[in-house]
């Protein structure tokens, strides 16, 4: 058991936790070309490679045409976007102009709601990481009755739908006087990150040798300490992850800002709010949408790697 | 049980009383969160659902009776399960596809880049998007512009749709097209003056229109009727106006075609070998067939199969990579043993390499079943408002009946908990996977 424990890295990578995950490498770069079985290659080869290179061709197109005619529709101005199509704006550069972002400045409606999403998204992920982290630690080495069924149950809570909540919750909310606040929509975002997050950090913790702890709690270190100390230090990969993962999640929430945020709605409320009059807001909608895309496509590409394995971690939630 | 989920040695130093303080400090601000904000509201939203919730009476199951018996709910719980069924399995497939594909290609990588990227975007994000991929007209949408071209160039659109006889010139509609109202002999040319062709469509190698040459055999023109800026007289070929070429005409006898014949660029046409008898003469109804206009995919009908479409442009990068990282894992001296057996590559992909991967396959599969089960974001925004009926599932119903004007607690609990069984398989298979993950 404790050589186990000591050499983490060695079962198995099991799934959904930490694993080697091919990295994704910025676009240009040589890939590794690791001897593959040549059954794929000839697989290929038999596909007729210009048939399968054509097709993926096709599938890139596919995939990044629709962002590209956000983007352009979002520089031009709803006269034009209601005229003719985005297309049209790469043979007539003129058409594009910065106008809707100007204006989009100016929106308060739209400002406030961005400001609002950073006044949720980012005490949301900081009390999930806090609370999430000690619960873990509680769960991985601290010893007490019923550890397991507890950790069960955070599993089994953490591909709960969020409509078991929402209508009791929204009485909580109401009880306390929050309801339709920010608070409300953090309490809620942070209650159904904790399971996931105590699940994923707990799993981190155990690869924690247990000499470690033992040693620091034999200098006569608080628990509390050893968290501090020993424990986060060495699950930081894990709790970046888990960050970006959170924090994602809570940026692009509608759900919870609708039912519990009217008072004070995020960027994805106060766009959906526009969509009713699609075309005749879309020099709003477009910039709009844009804008909230722009924060998690930059940590997107940031944080590649972290992005890739928090998303093949938490894609069950 | 023990085995595994035991983690830390009981450090058996401390005392039992301190060890449960330090615990619950550590454990207690979660676990409280939890508790009442997700543990017990799952608890009441069952008690809810059993109950009428302006009176507070034990009403059994009539709120579940409710929500299989309204039609909008019906519709929800159908839509679901075709969700459940089809883009999981369509997500699914397409990564392998993908993630076979690419394992040898160079640029694979930026592919990934390009395919995964979706993921961090918001529903939202996505929905906006694809409103504009989807925009019916085709000057507009992108996907019906494409089709368009596509159908097109294969079947080229009539040249003439929109246009008509002009009025009190004796031409009436028939079959589609227009002909002369009475039949008419080949010794009088016929005149058919037409209105309604915008300037923009007029053919380019049209010329002014001008009356046909005598001669014994049936025969006329086909011109636009129009002098642009007035003037001109209805029914007359005034100096400015052209001749419609390519106009398809038909002699008629008895009901029966029984020759054709095209204009030509001052809009004349002649039927060689009629000299004989009287003919209703007709412009086919191929002249004026609308263009095809595209697919109005966010209406009723296809609202489903267009918002899976795009959900499948979310997550079929996550597909790929998962399944790319199973590939990657697999023996390779097996793969080797079946080739050298003389399987072909389709075998060993069907018999070797798909039963290998076929957990992480699994993996995928129910991943993607539960995150389609409680798909709502895409559903409140893609769809426009006329057409949100139609794609309706569960959790929008779900919102819609409590919060959104509905205030029907009862029967939107009584949703939340359709929605918690329909998740509750892949729950206990999650939690058997995540128990096996670490002893």
């Amino acid at each position: 058991m404790t050589s186990q424990r000591s050499a983490p890295v060695a079962p198995p990578p099991p799934l959904l936790e930490p694993m080697p995950v091919p990295e994704l490498e910025p676009a240009g770069t040589a890939v590794r070309v690791e001897p593959r079985p040549s059954v794929l290659k000839r697989l290929v080869a038999i596909l007729g490679s210009g048939a399968a290179r054509v097709f993926i061709i096709v599938v890139g197109l596919f995939w990044l045409f629709p962002t590209l005619g956000l983007a352009v529709a979002s520089l031009r101005t709803a006269a034009d976007n209601s005229a003719t199509g985005w297309w049209t704006a790469l043979t007539a550069p003129s058409q594009l102009t910065l106008d809707n972002y100007a204006a989009l400045l100016g929106n308060e409606r739209i400002t406030g709601s961005l400001w609002n999403t950073v006044l949720i998204a980012v005490p949301s992920t900081v009390l999930v990481l806090v609370l999430g982290a000690l619960g873990a630690y509680a769960l991985a080495w601290l010893d007490f009755r019923g550890r397991d069924v507890v950790f069960v149950l955070a599993v089994a809570l953490t591909i709960v739908p969020v409509q078991v909540a929402l209508i009791p919750d929204a009485a909580v909310f109401r009880a306390l006087g929050i309801f339709g606040d920010i608070p409300a929509v953090i309490a809620f975002h942070v209650a159904f990150g904790l399971p996931f997050a105590v699940f994923l950090l707990r799993n981190y913790f155990l690869g924690l040798p247990e000499d470690m702890i033992e040693a620091a709690r034999a200098d006569g270190a608080s628990e509390f300490t050893v968290f501090r100390r020993v424990a986060l230090p060495f699950a930081w990969p894990a709790l970046g992850s888990l960050a970006l993962f959170q924090f994602l999640w809570v940026w692009n929430d509608l759900l919870v800002a609708l039912v519990f945020g009217f008072n004070n709605p995020p960027i994805t409320y106060a766009i959906r709010e526009q969509t009713r009059a699609f075309a005749s807001n879309i020099d709003v909608i477009a910039p709009g949408a844009l804008v909230s895309m722009a924060v998690p496509l930059i940590l997107f590409f940031t944080f590649q790697r972290y992005f890739l394995r928090s998303m093949l971690d938490g894609a069950l939630k | 049980m023990r085995r595994f989920f035991s983690a830390g040695r009981a450090p058996g130093r401390r005392w039992r009383n301190e060890r449960r303080l330090v615990a619950a400090l550590f454990l207690g601000p979660a676990a409280l969160t939890v508790l009442v904000l997700v543990a017990y509201p799952m608890a009441h939203t069952l008690w809810l659902s059993l109950h009428d919730t302006n009176t507070g009476a034990f009403v059994g199951l009539a709120n579940y009776g409710r929500m299989f018996g309204t039609e909008e709910t019906r519709r929800a719980i159908l839509n679901n399960i075709v969700w459940v069924v089809v883009a999981p399995t369509v997500v699914t497939v397409l990564g392998l596809m993908l993630a076979v594909l690419t394992q040898r290609v160079r640029w694979s990588t930026a592919l990934k880049t390009i395919l995964f990227m979706p993921m961090a975007i918001s529903f939202l994000a996505v929905g906006v998007t694809f409103r504009l991929v989807y925009d019916e007209d085709p000057q507009r949408g992108a996907l019906n512009a494409a089709l368009v071209a596509v159908h097109d160039a294969f079947s080229p659109p009539s040249r003439y749709y929109g246009v008509a006889p002009r009025d009190g010139t004796g031409l009436v509609p028939a079959e589609g097209g227009y002909q002369t109202a009475d039949p008419v002999p080949p010794t009088e040319p016929v005149a058919m003056p037409v209105v309604g062709l915008p300037r923009d469509r007029i053919p380019s190698e049209a010329v002014p229109a001008s009356p046909p040459e005598a001669g014994i055999e049936l025969r006329g023109v086909v011109w636009l009727d129009f002098t642009r800026g007035g003037g001109g007289e209805a029914g007359e070929i005034d100096a400015t106006e052209v001749g419609l070429p390519g106009m398809r005409v038909e002699a008629v006898r008895d009901g029966r075609v029984v020759a054709t014949a095209t204009t030509d660029a001052s809009g004349r046409f002649v039927f060689p070998g009629l000299t004989e008898g009287d003919y209703i003469v007709r412009l086919a109804a191929t002249n004026f067939t609308e263009p095809f206009r595209g697919v109005t995919w966010l209406g009723p009908r296809l609202v489903t199969p267009a918002v899976i479409g795009a959900y499948i442009w979310i997550w079929a990068g996550f597909a790929m990579i998962l399944i790319q990282a199973g590939l990657a894992g697999l023996p390779r001296d097996v793969l080797e043993a079946a080739r050298a057996d003389g399987a072909t590559d389709w075998q060993i992909l069907r018999r070797v390499t798909v039963p290998l991967v076929w957990p992480i396959l699994v993996v995928v599969l129910v991943t993607l079943s539960i995150n389609v089960l409680k798909i709502f974001d895409l559903l409140y925004v893609l769809p426009p408002d006329s057409s949100q009926d139609e794609a309706n599932v569960v959790a929008l119903e779900m919102y819609r009946v409590s919060f959104g004007g509905g205030l029907d607690y009862g029967l939107g609990s009584a949703l939340a908990v359709l929605l918690f069984l329909l998740v509750l398989p892949a729950m206990l298979f999650t939690i058997r996977r995540r128990r096996r993950e670490r002893l």
